[in-house]
């Protein structure tokens, strides 16, 4: 059996607008990932523990409530804290440009924003995703 | 190998979650973790959920578990969606209806992809049990893919087979036709608040009357509204009285038997296409025969025979 890329994609935090997240699940499961969605409203706790459950390789945040700077350096920060450090972490929403660097040292591996093609984001994934 | 099965012996859940991986790929380290943890396997409960999609397995799954936590039990699910047969990707959205079970240590849920497996379970499923069985887990649930008429294969895999209807799904002849109705243990009309419940599980009742497999066990028909927890502690109460059921008059050893003997035939069938590839059917040699029945050469049966011959000597 090939090995399959293994993406939980979660959202973060008490925004409700899921539609960027479906998007993105659907063009991964689309070139060939399986993709775990685990839905709202989702604590960095939950989508940690989810992500270490699943065993995936790739866990994609969206996030769009402004919290940000809060919920996603605590996702990377948990990871590394359970020796996780080697899933890949990427984020997209509404992210202002000078957040992107700060996000970028806090272990997020790329961050998309609206109308990124999503071409982009399964490239970069199967360019970045660790070797096992 | 050693080590990654004693820290799962241990319930350390990263080992477990890695091992299920390794399982799953097929990754030759897989042999070695059976060999490992079978003698740890075989004394959990094992409870199969199927049902058509949408009629809220996920939901009832969720409500289950946290039924069976209050009882003092740990619950393993592994929850199985399909996988794309053009692209091979999957979405896989079970948890999406778990969230309430997140954050409690004495459950662990894991996603499977079907990976081109019919029948309503992925190839590893029954594998990834025995991890769970293994970490020590109770009650294992096992959520099938939103099953029709023919995803049968969980009656082999769990004790307790729970088959999830809801109003509006098909009359009374769907009621009455072979397959998936005839492995409930336990049926179940979910969604009960909606309108024609009471209709289904009267028909359902119908089909019960005129008989069941086991003349020992009348499946119960039950009613729930998962999404508020309504009725779920009797059906917890049921898969317990299965259980009961079961462990009397050595039923249980008879399904231990008759699964034993489906999984070593299991084994021997993969081992055995395994040898014969790499013996004696070579891609190559596949790709010519596959052209030659295509051309209508040679019918599928004999160009079979011919590849045996080869090891027949």
């Amino acid at each position: 059996m090939e090995r399959k890329i293994r993406v939980l994609v979660a959202k973060p935090g008490l925004d409700g607008h899921d539609r960027g997240a479906k998007v993105v699940a659907r063009a991964l499961r689309d070139a060939g990932m399986e993709v775990i969605y685990t839905g709202l409203q989702q604590t960095p706790e939950m989508i940690v523990e989810a992500a270490l459950q699943e065993d995936v390789d790739v866990v994609g945040l969206s996030i769009l409530s402004g919290a940000h700077m809060t919920l996603l350096p605590r996702v990377t920060q948990l990871l590394r804290e359970r020796g996780a450090e080697d899933i890949l972490v990427i984020a997209g929403g509404i992210i202002p440009d000078e957040d992107v660097e700060p996000l970028r040292q806090a272990g997020i591996a790329a961050i998309y924003g609206p109308g990124t093609p999503t071409r982009e984001i399964v490239e970069f994934i199967r360019a970045h995703v660790r070797p096992r | 190998m050693m080590d990654l099965v004693r820290r799962i012996l241990e319930g350390d859940r990263r080992a477990l979650a890695r091992a299920m991986t390794l399982i799953e790929t097929g990754d030759p380290a897989s042999r070695v973790i059976l060999r490992q943890v079978y003698p740890h396997t075989g004394r959990a409960h094992i409870v199969g959920v199927t049902g058509s999609p949408g009629t809220g397995k996920s939901t009832l799954v969720s409500a289950l578990a946290r039924c069976f936590r209050r009882r003092g039990r740990t619950v393993g699910i592994v929850a199985v969606d399909p996988s794309s047969p053009f692209t091979g990707g999957a979405l896989l959205g079970d948890r999406i209806r778990m969230q309430e079970l997140a954050g409690d240590p004495g459950v662990f849920i894991r996603s499977m992809a079907s990976r081109g497996h019919l029948g309503g379970l992925a190839q590893a499923t029954g594998d990834l049990v025995k991890l769970l069985e293994a970490a020590g887990f109770s009650l294992i649930v096992v959520e099938t893919v939103g099953a029709g008429q023919a995803e049968v294969e969980v009656a082999r895999t769990a004790h307790t087979v729970v088959v999830v209807e809801a109003p509006g799904l098909g009359d009374d002849i769907q009621a009455i036709k072979a397959g998936i109705l005839e492995i409930a243990h336990i049926l179940v009309v979910n969604k009960a608040d909606l309108p024609g419940a009471t209709r289904r599980v009267a028909q359902l009742e119908a089909m019960l009357s005129m008989g069941s497999p086991d003349a020992a066990w009348t499946p119960p028909v039950l009613q729930t509204v998962a999404y508020r927890g309504d009725g779920v502690e009797e059906l917890a109460d049921a898969i317990e009285r299965h259980w009961a059921f079961l462990s009397a008059e050595g039923r249980l050893e008879a399904f231990r038997r008759r699964q034993a003997e489906q999984e070593f035939e299991e084994a021997l069938r993969f081992e055995a296409m395994r040898m014969l590839r790499e013996r004696v059917l070579d891609p190559e040699r596949q790709a010519e025969l596959v052209e030659r029945i295509c051309q209508r050469e040679i019918d599928p049966y004999s160009a079979a025979g011919k590849v045996l011959a080869a090891i027949r000597g």
